[in-house]
């Protein structure tokens, strides 16, 4: 399978460098949906990348599909993107076809809850998922349980919910308000949800994915504050070969590589967010490395980073709202230190090393 | 951008197994209570328990069987290292023979240097020092003025070493000296010497750090001879040998680990029903604790493969001596107990231990400050 992962990430890679552009961003953030760039993902198979081949899909590689939403974020491509992929594989796991078109992920946090009850032939879907990227433009894929806690995959097309709200995160992406008022599903369009899902719901797949993307942003942020730093001439040197400059940026570096030895964690797994607890660290540890390095890239920048003039805001702007979806760094620590005191002091350094960890978690 | 590389690293079934032995062994360390883990760690210098270890297998394990080796992989040794720590193990005897100056003596020594002093250290009879910095050379380690003349059969060294840990209780010290006159080139003209502690012409004065402990010194070397094979490689490589050495210290999970065991008391100390702020605060700590052991255990992996990623090791002692020293300064926050080192309190004796060792963290192997230009070098900004 390597080939193949190499030929969809380099051709995903040249896609997103030939649509993704400074207009394309100006035109998502004014609400926008890019669909040239979208039918050309969508051709290139790559909503379907984490789906097994038995189940129709390209079967590539957590890592593979990790370095694609990487790639994505690196180029702040204004879709739905990872939400897709995830999603296809969930519905998949738990006996769907693969899904048509796009497809976002709720609800995106702890309070919202979910309810469907069987009608007929079919299912009612209540309640309301508040933050769902897309959610008015794109198939919503929702968690929702039954009166006795069971777990349900429910499939919603977009125009299902009714008195919904466009919301939008500080980077203008799509963050949805969808009300579910008793909406009618056929029989197919709800399927019981496996026992892992069921566990721990969609927090930690989110989790996931937003902590891949912010290890693309990052990455971003580095690589225009490293140019930025090496070009721009101030008391008559590159301001990068001033020992202050190269310390922030040291510094920065330090918090990149270590978010990204955190998000690497995930790829251990099938699904990227099947290890609560690595999922719990990597969010909270990208998460905080990118306000430090969003911090430092602005600060090279000087006023021109202040800019819409210069391209850093869009990867700066999605850092700062990607660190609080799906969970901020408090929720997942706070979620990381009832676990550890849970197994208490001595147990706490056998449990990280433990290569065959069980899911050793509390619910949060 | 370059990207500083961290692949992921599957621990082998022998590590594994290698870390149920050491675990063994410590816990029997620890249920004959032969060391205090709440007030010890890897600096605490305890020839006893170096000598067990030793004896147990634990000591040179890397090394080949004809010099007392245990012929491990890097990757075992790391598991050791790791477990040692996390147990706060009293290794500081032989952590630094262990860690860095038999893996140089081995790669660069002569032969009868390996034969003499391989064996030794990996019986836990023979320690090591350090002998880089001096009064007015630190972090500008190029700026060593010791100096070895050559005399027959040897050179004769003069000059000082200071911050020189254990000299008083290590049986050598390997000494970075000048055997050529300093030139434009400044990183030229530099040699590693294997010396004697007990050679004629070494005089050791003790300096007490801030916590009241003995372990700094300042070493005088008044035309001490040293025997030709007791160069390290050849004349003029020093500064080459010198920073190889340096990647062995700065890679190792001893930078990151140093106040696991305090972290530990707290765990306990708060119990298993944290308040919402302890649980932030330890989720906060352990996330980058495990992100860390993942950065750390990556090198170990590249290490294994023969190669020396500097830059990455530089990245990591600074990330994680950075996490060391944040350590006390969180968690004194978390509970309202007070530093104490004669408190009855195991919490309270961990957290004054760490507070008064705490400044050491990022000065030994290179201050951040000397870090952080390494890194904007592989940045691309030097």
């Amino acid at each position: 399978m390597e080939d193949m992962s190499t030929i969809v990430l380099e051709q995903a890679n040249r896609l997103f460098q030939q649509h993704v552009n400074k207009e394309v961003l100006s035109a998502a953030d004014a609400g926008h949906w890019p669909s040239a760039l979208w039918a050309a993902l969508d051709e290139a198979g790559l909503p379907l990348a984490l789906v097994p081949e038995a189940a129709g899909g390209v079967g590539l590689a957590a890592l593979d599909v990790a370095n694609l939403i990487r790639r994505a974020a690196f180029y702040s491509v204004p879709l739905p993107l990872a939400e897709t992929m995830i999603a296809n594989r969930l519905w998949t796991d738990a006996g769907g076809d693969p899904l048509e078109g796009a497809v976002t992920l709720g609800p995106t946090n702890n309070s919202d809850r979910l309810t469907v009850k069987p009608q007929g032939n079919g299912w009612r879907l209540n309640g309301i998922a508040r933050h769902v990227p897309w959610g008015l433009e794109v198939t919503n894929l929702i968690f929702a349980e039954d009166e006795s806690g069971a777990g349900y995959l429910a499939r919603v097309p977009a125009s299902g919910a009714a008195s919904s709200k466009r919301r939008r995160n500080i980077a203008y992406e799509p963050r949805d308000e969808i009300s579910f008022d008793d909406i009618e599903l056929g029989s197919d369009d709800v399927l019981k949800a496996p026992a892992w899902l069921t566990e721990n719901g969609l927090m930690p797949f989110g989790a996931a994915i937003r902590s891949q993307q912010m290890v693309g942003a990052m990455e971003r942020c580095l690589d225009y504050a490293l140019t930025y730093a090496n070009e721009r001439v101030q008391f008559g040197r590159p301001i990068g070969k001033f020992q202050a400059v190269q310390h922030m940026l040291a510094i920065a570096a330090g918090h990149f590589a270590a978010a990204t030895a955190a998000a690497d964690t995930l790829t251990q797994s099938e699904r990227l967010g099947d290890d609560r607890l690595a999922v719990a660290i990597a969010k909270a540890r990208c998460g905080e490395a990118a306000g430090q390095v969003a911090a430092a890239c602005q600060q090279v920048h000087g006023a021109m980073g202040f800019t819409q003039e210069h391209p850093l805001h869009f990867a700066s702007r999605r850092l700062w709202c990607w660190r609080d979806e799906w969970g901020a760094e408090a929720s997942w620590q706070a979620m990381i230190g009832r676990t550890i005191c849970a197994v208490g002091g001595e147990g706490f350094w056998p449990l990280l090393v433990d290569p065959k960890r069980k899911d050793a978690v509390t619910q949060a | 951008m370059r990207a500083f590389r961290f692949e992921p690293l599957t621990l082998p079934p022998e590590a594994e197994a290698m870390r149920r032995k050491i675990r063994a062994f410590l816990d029997n360390e620890r249920a004959n209570k032969r060391y205090a883990a709440h007030c010890t760690s890897w600096s605490t210098f305890d020839p006893g328990f170096s000598r067990r270890a030793a004896a147990a297998g634990f000591v040179g394990m890397t090394w080949p069987k004809q010099y007392g080796g245990g012929e491990h992989s890097n990757l075992e040794r790391f598991v050791v290292a790791e477990e040692m720590l996390a147990a706060g193990a009293p290794g500081g005897a032989h952590w630094i023979a262990d860690r860095q100056s038999g893996p140089q003596i081995l790669k660069h020594g002569s032969e009868r240097a390996r034969q003499l002093i391989l064996p030794k250290i990996a019986a836990g009879e023979c320690f090591f020092g350090i002998g880089m910095s001096e009064p007015d050379s630190g972090s500008d380690l190029a700026a060593v003025r010791t100096k070895a003349d050559k005399v027959e059969n040897g050179w004769s060294i003069n000059g000082a070493k200071i911050w020189t840990s254990n000299a008083h209780r290590v049986h050598y010290l390997i000494v970075l000296a000048r055997t050529e006159p300093a030139s434009e080139n400044r990183h030229a003209g530099l040699s590693q010497f294997i010396v004697d502690t007990k050679s004629k012409g070494v005089s050791i004065r003790p300096i007490l750090n801030m916590a009241g402990g003995h372990e700094f010194n300042e070493v005088y070397f008044r035309d001490c001879f040293v025997p030709d094979d007791m160069l390290i490689g050849k004349p003029g490589e020093g500064w080459t040998r010198v920073t190889g050495e340096l990647a062995y210290e700065r890679a190792g999970p001893d930078r990151f680990m140093s106040d696991t065991r305090l972290l530990v008391e707290l765990i306990k100390k708060v119990g298993d029903t944290p308040s919402e702020r302890q649980a932030v605060e330890i989720g906060r700590l352990v996330a980058h604790f495990a992100t860390l052991r993942r950065m750390s255990s990556s090198i170990a992996g590249l290490l294994e493969r023969g190669e020396n990623p500097v830059t990455e090791a530089a990245l990591v002692k600074d990330v994680g001596t950075a996490f060391e020293r944040d350590v006390p300064e969180t968690i004194r926050k978390l509970l309202p107990i007070e530093a104490s080192l004669d408190d009855d309190d195991e919490y309270s004796q961990a957290l004054a231990h760490v507070l008064l060792y705490a400044p050491s963290f990022t000065l030994r192997g290179g201050t951040p400050e000397i870090l952080r230009g390494m890194i904007a070098r592989g940045l691309g900004l030097r």
